[in-house]
């Protein structure tokens, strides 16, 4: 057989992005296991575990919440985004098409592609921290939005750049090379919290507890930062991936299940990433003496092994957000080629991570990102099921013909609205990592009203 | 030769994680848990990729 070209390699693949998965396609419960449990540790990891540190977390209420919080994300998964993905064999890009029109699921792309550049160059600074190590970089600190010195600067450009060209020439080879680190990470995070316990006096098991009331997370929030309750870890825990779940992008994922209940294979990036990940980086960040720098906290538990995994999570975590985000926006530049786009979107991003803020706000942009992909997710949710028991029609931007659905365009700006107003009338600290949910309430409330009364009982579908 | 390859990398993933316990359990120094997750960093980063993903392609190639 002749070899292929690389275009026609690319045209060969079928993702069937507009159409169900047919059954012959489906895959078994383990494959879901591996993926997820890969993709939960990454470089965000190394930055959430030490802000659980900084934001004063008492350990009996970070155990809780982990466990109250990450239980919560998995029975989204499985109850919520699981059902529909099997469901509709789809992905949600396709059936919001169906239900708000081409132009506004366009916006929609255009929207993500803007949050994910953020998660991009969040995770290109983040390698930047392990890069600089051997230059004696001037690191970023809790504080830091604006760039510490040229020399950060130098470094960030130079793995920017790296990352750009590697997304530009697609990201098959980065998915090869994330799937050789994916079984040696967890291993990193686990060894670099094991091997630093005797520097805060743990030298038996049995007296990790104690110390890890008065030395790791003693519930005393470092200078100028929130307090985080149990309830903070709970919303954050559960609502981290918050788009993924309810607001039900991993239907992408979803729609190859043989079965709804595969939803619990999200336990194993739940528990193993986020769980050990987040209770091991912030070990690693108490043993630093309250340094919440992942290159230095990892290089100093696990030597140059720490380092290089800083460099690989970020960078598997920013190549394929940059890859998503260049075709997001191609989406409505579609005349530019993928390559041209992720050059320009590539350029913005390293720029961007040039300031520190993009790692020290990293939880709150995640909070915010929740907010606005949640309620999307709701009005697909109502349409699936919702709709039909009210006697009305479920894609109804499909059946009308119109590309932009204004009863969709009101739910999300309004149940949006609805969100910060209650985060602004009540002033708690914190409050933002929970308004994803009145967001979810809001959006199926007023999807399903909006279309009891404006939607056309009389359409003629042709 | 691949049966060779894999081994060393399970023993490369065994080196990364099982220093750190030994340290803990005060077997060994700090700089040697060190030292020898280094070498099991570089054990399995240099034998993982010439077995892990062409199993997949092999896989795909006789679909």
């Amino acid at each position: 057989m002749a070899k292929q070209t690389i275009r026609e390699k690319l045209d060969g693949i079928n993702e069937y992005e507009r159409e169900p998965v047919p059954k012959d396609k489906v895959k078994g419960f383990k494959s879901f296991v591996g993926m997820v449990a890969g993709e939960h540790i990454a470089g965000t990891e190394f930055v959430i575990g030490p802000m659980f540190v900084a934001y004063g977390v008492s350990a009996v209420d970070l155990v809780w919440g982990l466990l109250i919080g990450n239980i919560l994300a998995v029975l989204s998964w499985t109850f919520v985004c699981a059902p529909i993905a099997t469901k509709t064999r789809t992905t949600i890009f396709y059936q919001l098409e169906k239900i708000s029109g081409f132009k506004l699921v366009t916006f929609y792309n255009v929207v993500n592609g803007l949050l994910f550049s953020f998660v991009a160059a969040s995770m290109i600074a983040v390698s930047a921290t392990a890069v600089g190590i051997p230059f004696n970089i001037e690191m970023p600190g809790l504080e830091d939005i604006l760039p510490t010195g040229p020399g950060w600067i130098i470094t960030v450009l130079i793995i920017g750049s790296v990352i750009t060209v590697v997304s530009m020439f697609g990201y098959d080879q980065v998915s090869k090379f994330a799937n050789i680190f994916a079984p040696w990470m967890p291993l990193i995070f686990l060894g670099g919290a094991i091997a630093v316990l005797p520097k805060l006096g743990v030298t038996h098991f049995s007296e990790f507890w104690p110390v890890a009331k008065e030395k790791i997370w003693t519930g005393v929030p470092m200078a100028g930062q929130i307090k985080f309750t149990m309830w903070h870890v709970i919303a954050f825990a559960w609502l981290c991936n918050g788009g993924m779940h309810l607001g039900l992008s991993d239907t992408t994922i979803y729609r190859y299940a043989k079965k709804p209940v595969y939803g619990l294979a999200s336990a194993a990036g739940m528990f193993i990433g986020h769980g050990m990940a987040w209770l091991a980086s912030g070990i690693l960040c108490a043993a630093a003496f309250g340094d919440t720098t992942p290159g230095p906290i990892a290089y100093g538990s696990m030597g140059i092994a720490g380092a290089i995994c800083v460099v690989a999570a970020g960078w598997t975590t920013a190549n394929p957000t940059m890859y998503r985000a260049g075709l997001a926006i191609q989406a409505v530049l579609p005349a530019l080629k993928r390559w041209k786009i992720t050059l320009i979107i590539g350029i913005v991003v390293t720029l961007l991570a040039c300031f520190p803020g993009v790692v020290t706000k990293l939880m709150s942009f995640i909070a915010f990102y929740a907010l606005l992909a949640v309620p999307v997710g709701a009005v697909v949710f109502a349409d699936v099921y919702f709709i039909p028991k009210l006697g009305l029609r479920q894609n109804y931007a499909e059946l009308s013909g119109t590309s932009f659905s204004w009863i969709v365009a009101v739910t999300w700006a309004l149940s949006f609205a609805i969100a910060k107003a209650l985060d602004i009338y009540f002033q708690i600290d914190g409050l933002e990592f929970f308004l994803a949910i009145p967001g979810w309430f809001a959006s199926v409330a007023i999807y399903m009203t909006l279309n009891y009364f404006f939607q056309n009982k009389h359409l003629k579908i042709a | 030769m691949r049966i060779a390859l894999i081994i060393l990398s399970f023993t490369g993933l065994t080196l990364t994680i099982l220093p750190a316990f030994l340290h803990f359990s005060g077997v060994i120094e700090f700089e040697r848990h060190i030292e020898i997750t280094t070498i099991g960093t570089i054990l399995y980063l240099s034998t993982a990729p010439f077995w892990m993903n062409k199993r997949k392609k092999k896989a795909k190639a006789e679909v």
